[in-house]
């Protein structure tokens, strides 16, 4: 049971976070999953979001700053396996899973729906 | 020769109000609206209430474009007249080129004038068709202006699959389409004057916050009506604004006031109206279908049953593309104002 609520406050304060900044400024969507998405990726590259991850679970893991964590440590771990070569790889190859269910369920949802907008 | 460039005497009004000799008639108008206008406050005064936004077409914008022709198609059928009988037609509506009211012009085959006003589009229009008639070059025109939510959400926003949260700012396109008949003789309102707007620009950039864009341009065209013309506010039963929903209505009262006329007992906002606060619209209505769709319904049915018997509508419009907010530029506003009075009015 604490499990759960500490991945609904972790995940929860992210999305607060993102609802405070699109009412508060002026900035839109598209800005805020930019600013999320890097900063998921300097507080991976600092250490910072593996802490989150252990706290919150599924609740550090799912928001957008996740994707940026997901990329840097899949540089990290190329390049600890490969070399400099890891720099150029290392992130698309952690994060592949993610984006083909992405676009495939996209593709999915297309075929049964119909969509227009 | 510089005296025969100028008008005729009395039919120019100070600085951008023209007065009709003819008063041209609206002789019919018809409303065509999609199911959520239908479910509003204003539902039963609508000639057609679609229910279903596609209207049994494969794309929003052919959608838009049927309900827009068969409001032209049924005004005529209620004036008692045919097509082929219609001088001009002068139409316009929100998308890119106005394709929908060009669309419309290739089905009825008409001679065409395509106009872009913004959500101005419906007064813009009766402005050009009455000096149009009352010129001499028309015996009528016919005036065609629609919206559409799902082809503005798709040309001015973001997908409506991404599911972007509005601001309560934000206002809720119209789905519908009127078209107002006007001719030299008939029955029905007359269209005694218009006031033809400047661009206002407040410098404001947000494209969720259009009433906000407009208001300022709403109280100059209203202001410069009474100036111009020298009627006071109380002339009028109704001063009627397009789509300034609930805050540009604010602003403009606020604005109007700061200039000694108070008219929030009269002022009334079709973007404010055509809903329910519960349907979810946030701020209110907006669109060139929001003023046409309110006029050709309910504000005609006023004229015609006595409710009120002199009107101002002020059609407000913001001049902006995706492309010029996009790239950071601010939204100008502007109004067109004319006045209609029931045939018989006093004076």
């Amino acid at each position: 049971m604490s499990e759960l609520l500490l991945a609904f406050a972790v995940g929860g304060a992210m999305c607060l976070l993102a609802q405070l900044v699109l009412d508060i400024s002026r900035l839109t969507p598209a800005h805020v999953m930019v600013i999320f998405v890097s900063l998921g990726a300097v507080a991976s590259g600092i250490g910072l979001y593996e802490r989150f991850v252990e706290l919150g679970g599924a609740g550090a893991l799912i928001p957008l700053p996740a994707f940026g964590h997901a990329l840097v440590q899949g540089i990290v771990e190329e390049v600890g396996r490969e070399g400099p070569v890891g720099l150029l790889t290392g992130g698309l190859r952690m994060v592949a899973l993610g984006l083909t269910v992405a676009v495939l369920s996209g593709l999915a949802m297309a075929l049964l729906f119909d969509p227009r907008g | 020769m510089a005296g025969t460039l100028a008008a005729a005497p009395g039919l120019r009004l100070g600085r951008q109000t023209v007065r009709f000799d003819l008063a041209p008639a609206t002789v019919a108008a018809a409303a065509i609206v999609g199911p959520r206008e239908g479910k509003g406050p204003l539902g039963d005064y609508f000639d057609v209430v679609k229910d279903d936004e596609l209207v049994g077409e494969k794309s929003w914008e052919r959608a838009e474009a049927r309900m827009l022709a068969e409001a032209c198609r049924l005004t005529l059928r209620k004036a008692g007249t045919r097509v082929e009988h219609v001088d001009f037609l002068i139409a316009g509506d929100l998308l890119n080129q106005i394709t929908c009211s060009s669309f419309v012009a290739r089905e009825l085959n008409l001679p065409f004038l395509g106009i872009f006003g913004a959500c101005s589009t419906l007064a813009e229009g009766m402005t050009v068709a009455a000096m149009t008639i009352d010129g001499g070059y028309a015996q009528n025109a016919l005036v065609a202006v629609s919206s559409h939510h799902c082809t503005a959400e798709r040309q001015y926003r973001m997908p409506t699959e991404f599911a972007t949260q509005p601001p309560p700012t934000a206002q809720w396109t119209v789905t519908g389409a009127g078209a107002v008949l006007l001719a030299a003789r008939g029955d029905g309102p007359a269209l005694t004057m218009a006031t033809v707007g400047k661009v206002i620009d407040s410098g404001l950039k947000d494209p969720q916050n259009l009433g906000a864009a407009m208001a300022p341009a709403a109280a100059d065209t209203i202001l410069q009506h009474f100036q111009d013309s020298g009627r006071e506010p109380d002339y009028y039963d109704m001063v009627v604004t397009g789509d300034l929903a609930d805050v540009g209505r604010k602003i403009a009262l606020v604005l109007l006031e700061r200039e000694g006329i108070a008219i929030e007992d009269r002022l009334f906002d079709c973007g404010s109206n055509i809903y329910d606060p519960d349907q979810g619209v946030d701020a209110g209505a907006s669109g060139c279908g929001c003023s046409a769709a309110v006029f050709a319904g309910y504000l005609m049915n006023g004229l015609l049953t006595g409710r009120y018997r002199r009107i101002l509508l002020v059609g407000t419009g913001a001049l902006f593309s995706p492309t010029s907010y996009q790239q950071g530029e601010t939204i100008p506003g502007i109004a067109h104002a004319v006045a209609l009075e029931a045939q018989d009015a006093p004076g």
